[in-house]
């Protein structure tokens, strides 16, 4: 199982031929040992500060810790936290960090500075929390020595805090700890009883009075967790399983306890601590699942969390988070920056909308136009005038729309649930007719009869159902966090596993969502020179430049003129009129002139997911029906639809007319999986019988979905239903095994033919069962 | 049976001993970051610094 932490390296990063020496991916032909500038200068950083020895330790997935070519620069300084003795303390999420020699880099890196008073980090949570002595504004270093490590980090946010706080996690563990005390002390006595036949009548009474000494307790105080979920099931008037438990263990308990003040021949406080201690184990493993899951989609939100450059009447910026921002104050918005707020510009602005409408090419705005919050400036930097503070603007409205949809799939029952609504009220059926049975029908004595009904109620306790679900639910939920696909919502599996069609969204999703450059009849060296420009700018197209030639080191004197391009001597890189051209009429276009040599023009274009065609072959093999449904022009989609091989398109659909296709499906009896990364689609993600969003889908998006897939692609997406549906499976397989045993087991019950040895016997076996049935769930 | 006495207690004690151990690692929050420890343990270089919690 995934939760019992297994050391097991991802992929060998050692320093090998052909590996890099800092981040271990593989090396192209030519370079020597580092597979970028940014590696380098990371190793040398490392070495340096004489902690080479990191090298020899670290098992993290290769080009995990590859410093990005352009480092942001991340103002930290308003987020240092002054203490009251002077030093000044920050927390960080830090992404990257996924072995115990990353957390030993990061806290010695940052214990190496001479005015570090402490930095420690949490592996399991990804924090960091740094304290130095010294101003405020040292914040910004420490985070920027981080990056050049290779670390994404961000501030810590309130979600980040939302998903790891855990004080009912906590309590589920102490109660665990108490009652796994409690049954093998009670055990230690009720062995002593079952086996000692010849034992005296006072000494069995005396170890009765130990084990409710013992037992008593620890019903009380472990089976806290139980008991106020069933008293909140009672108010809301609907049985759950939590509420058969509860009367279960509370019975048995009042009724051992009579018997020992009676003298009677059994108790049952093993049983029923026992029963105790084999629910909470399986509560605590679904949590701890679940929780890793959140965390990890928390660090994802964290890592785009809404940092914006406010600018100051002085004309200084300052960087403040989204939530700080009232209607009327002014923002610089950098080129390649997302808007996180509605406004409006003085001048004509280049935006790319894609994740609001899906439109895959950049629009023109003129000035004055409303700009909506989500679109990433694809021109010059300009200033923004905000019209409507966060929670008042359109990416508020729209997560006010996706609560509402939320709340209409909240009607979903998981398969326990729809169980334990008949199988509570037969097993109190069953019990009370054993009490009417024994007293009224048989004649014998009420405390008999007693007795008889609770061990009933004991047997028919749904231990092994109780496990049954979450166990198949933390095997599989792990196997899918080894693929890289998280699953935020408990009933996500279930419902995966049922789903008969996808509506596939089309940029960002089938596509890569960023421009790749379109390979031409550049000439090698042209290419190197103008993406050695390009690596001083942050712009979306430089990038992407950039990245069709990885190793170009930095132009000398490279002058950025806002709105137009890059300079450096004679050579220019930037708009087709910058350098001397007719203007290119989508915008996806780069122009890079050299002295008086020819201009040459660089394309670029949205391309599709390498994996997509597979991921939809995929798809229909699973049987499922898959269709594209995009906001983008009929040619854009009707061309990708071709490629990937999708049979039905749909194309302009805006937000509102994606959410109402998948209504229609829904209203035609179908369970629809959504896959969708944009704003656009958060409504329709949200209103699907299942959502999954790629990586790198915008924060509403991941949001609204049960799945996010951490990896590049969509590959993991039929993997990821075939073990839903293999873990739906198990769990059915399980529900029915532990319905079996309990046929079998009840009517020995009713005879009044049960001991504590025999129940202790029948709890145990069904619970082992049901668990190492699950463990098959992790397989594919 | 006099033995019983005396055997119960001290079983008895020794085990409530670990259920005390437990609370007090939980509440010292040794829970908090089960990976992070186990790996932790295995880097024998002496710190440059303390880093309490």
């Amino acid at each position: 199982m995934s939760l019992i932490g297994r050391v097991r390296p991802v992929a060998t990063a050692a320093v090998s031929a052909g590996a890099c020496a800092h981040c271990g991916a593989r090396l192209a032909p030519g370079q020597d040992r580092f597979c970028c500038a940014g590696c380098e200068g990371a190793h040398a950083l490392v070495t340096g500060l004489g902690l080479a020895s990191f090298y020899a330790r670290q098992i993290t997935e290769a080009g995990t810790l590859r410093p990005e070519g352009v480092a942001a620069d991340l103002d930290l300084a308003t987020f240092a936290e002054p203490l009251p003795d002077g030093t000044h303390r920050l927390d960080l999420v830090v992404s990257g960090l996924t072995c115990g020699a990353c957390v030993w880099l990061v806290e010695q890196a940052l214990a190496a500075e001479p005015d570090v008073l402490s930095a420690r980090a949490s592996l399991s949570a990804r924090r960091l929390t740094v304290t130095w002595r010294g101003e405020a504004a040292r914040a910004t270093e420490l985070g920027t020595r981080l990056a050049r490590l290779g670390f994404r980090v961000a501030p810590w946010s309130p979600a980040c805090l939302r998903a790891t706080e855990d004080a009912e996690g906590r309590e589920l563990v102490r109660a665990l700890g108490i009652a796994a005390f409690g049954s093998m002390n009670v055990m230690l006595v009720s062995v002593a009883v079952w086996v000692g036949t010849d034992m005296g009548e006072a000494t069995r009474h005396g170890l009765h009075w130990l084990a409710a000494l013992i037992g008593m307790p620890v019903v009380l105080i472990a089976g806290m967790p139980f008991y106020r979920s069933a008293w909140s099931a009672i108010r809301a008037g609907r049985p759950s399983m939590d509420l058969a438990v509860s009367l279960g263990v509370l019975a048995t308990a009042l009724m051992s306890l009579s018997e020992t003040v009676f003298n009677g021949p059994y108790t049952y406080f093993d049983g029923a601590t026992a029963l105790l201690a084999l629910l909470l184990a399986g509560r605590v493993l679904d949590r701890a699942a679940r929780r890793r899951a959140r965390q990890s989609v928390a660090e994802l939100l964290a890592l785009q969390e809404g940092l914006v450059a406010r600018l100051l009447p002085d004309g200084r910026t300052e960087t403040v988070p989204v939530e700080r921002i009232a209607a009327g104050e002014r923002l610089l918005v950098a080129a390649g920056e997302r808007l996180r707020l509605d406004g409006v510009a003085e001048t004509q602005t280049l935006l790319d909308a894609a994740a609001t409408t899906g439109e895959s090419l950049p629009r023109t705005f003129p000035p004055g136009a409303a700009l909506p919050a989500g679109a990433v400036n694809m021109g010059a930097p300009f200033v923004l005038s905000v019209t409507a503070a966060a929670r008042d603007g359109s990416l508020a409205a729209m997560a006010r729309l996706l609560e509402r949809a939320e709340q209409a799939k909240g009607r979903f029952v998981a398969i326990a649930d729809r169980a334990s609504r008949w199988y509570v009220p037969v097993a109190h059926a069953v019990a009370a007719g054993t009490f009417v049975l024994w007293w009224g029908v048989l004649g014998s004595a009420w405390q008999v009869a007693l007795v008889n009904a609770v061990c009933v109620l004991l047997i028919t306790c749904p231990c092994a159902l109780a496990l049954a679900v979450p166990a198949v639910q933390v095997v599989a939920v792990g196997a899918l966090f080894r693929r890289g696909v998280l699953v935020t919502s408990a009933t996500a599996l279930e419902r995966l596993a049922s789903a008969d069609h996808a509506v596939l969204d089309k940029t960002g999703t089938l596509t890569e969502g960023r421009p790749v450059l379109i390979p031409d009849a550049q000439a090698e060296p042209v290419l190197r020179r103008a993406a050695s420009l390009a690596r001083a700018s942050r712009h979306p197209l430089a990038q992407a430049l950039l990245r069709a030639c990885p190793d170009a080191p930095l132009a000398e004197n490279v002058r950025e003129v806002p709105g137009q391009g890059l300079e450096s001597g004679t050579a220019r890189l930037g708009s087709p009129a910058f350098c001397g051209l007719p203007p290119s009429a989508d915008g996806m276009t780069l122009a890079f002139r050299d002295g008086a040599a020819p201009p040459v023009v660089f394309r670029f274009a949205d391309r599709l997911r390498e994996d997509a065609p597979g991921a939809v072959q995929g798809l229909k093999e699973l049987g499922l029906g898959v269709e594209l449904l995009s906001g983008d022009g009929e040619g854009a989609v009707a061309a990708v639809a071709w490629q990937a091989g999708v049979p039905e398109w749909r194309s302009g659909a805006g937000p509102a007319a994606k959410a109402e296709r998948i209504a229609a499906l829904r209203a035609a009896g179908r369970r629809p999986l959504m896959v969708g990364d944009g704003i656009n689609d958060a409504a329709a993600l949200a209103a699907a019988h299942v959502s999954a969003s790629p990586a790198g889908a915008t924060d509403l998006a991941q949001t609204a979905s049960d799945l996010v897939l951490q990896r590049e692609g969509l590959g993991s997406l039929p993997a990821a239903i075939r073990i839903a549906r293999r873990a739906q499976a198990i769990a059915r397989q399980n529900i029915g095994f532990s319905l079996v045993y309990n046929v079998l087991a009840v009517p020995m019950a009713v005879a009044g033919l049960v001991t504590p040895l025999i129940a202790a016997v029948v709890m145990a076996s069904s619970s082992l069962v049901v668990v190492l049935n699950a463990l098959r769930a992790g397989k594919e | 049976m006099d033995s019983l006495l005396l055997l119960i207690p001290v079983s008895l004690f020794l085990g409530f001993l670990g259920l005390v151990g437990f609370l007090w690692a939980l509440r010292s929050r040794q829970y908090e970051d089960l990976d992070g420890a186990a790996s932790r343990i295995l880097f024998d270089d002496k710190p440059r610094k303390e880093t309490p919690q």
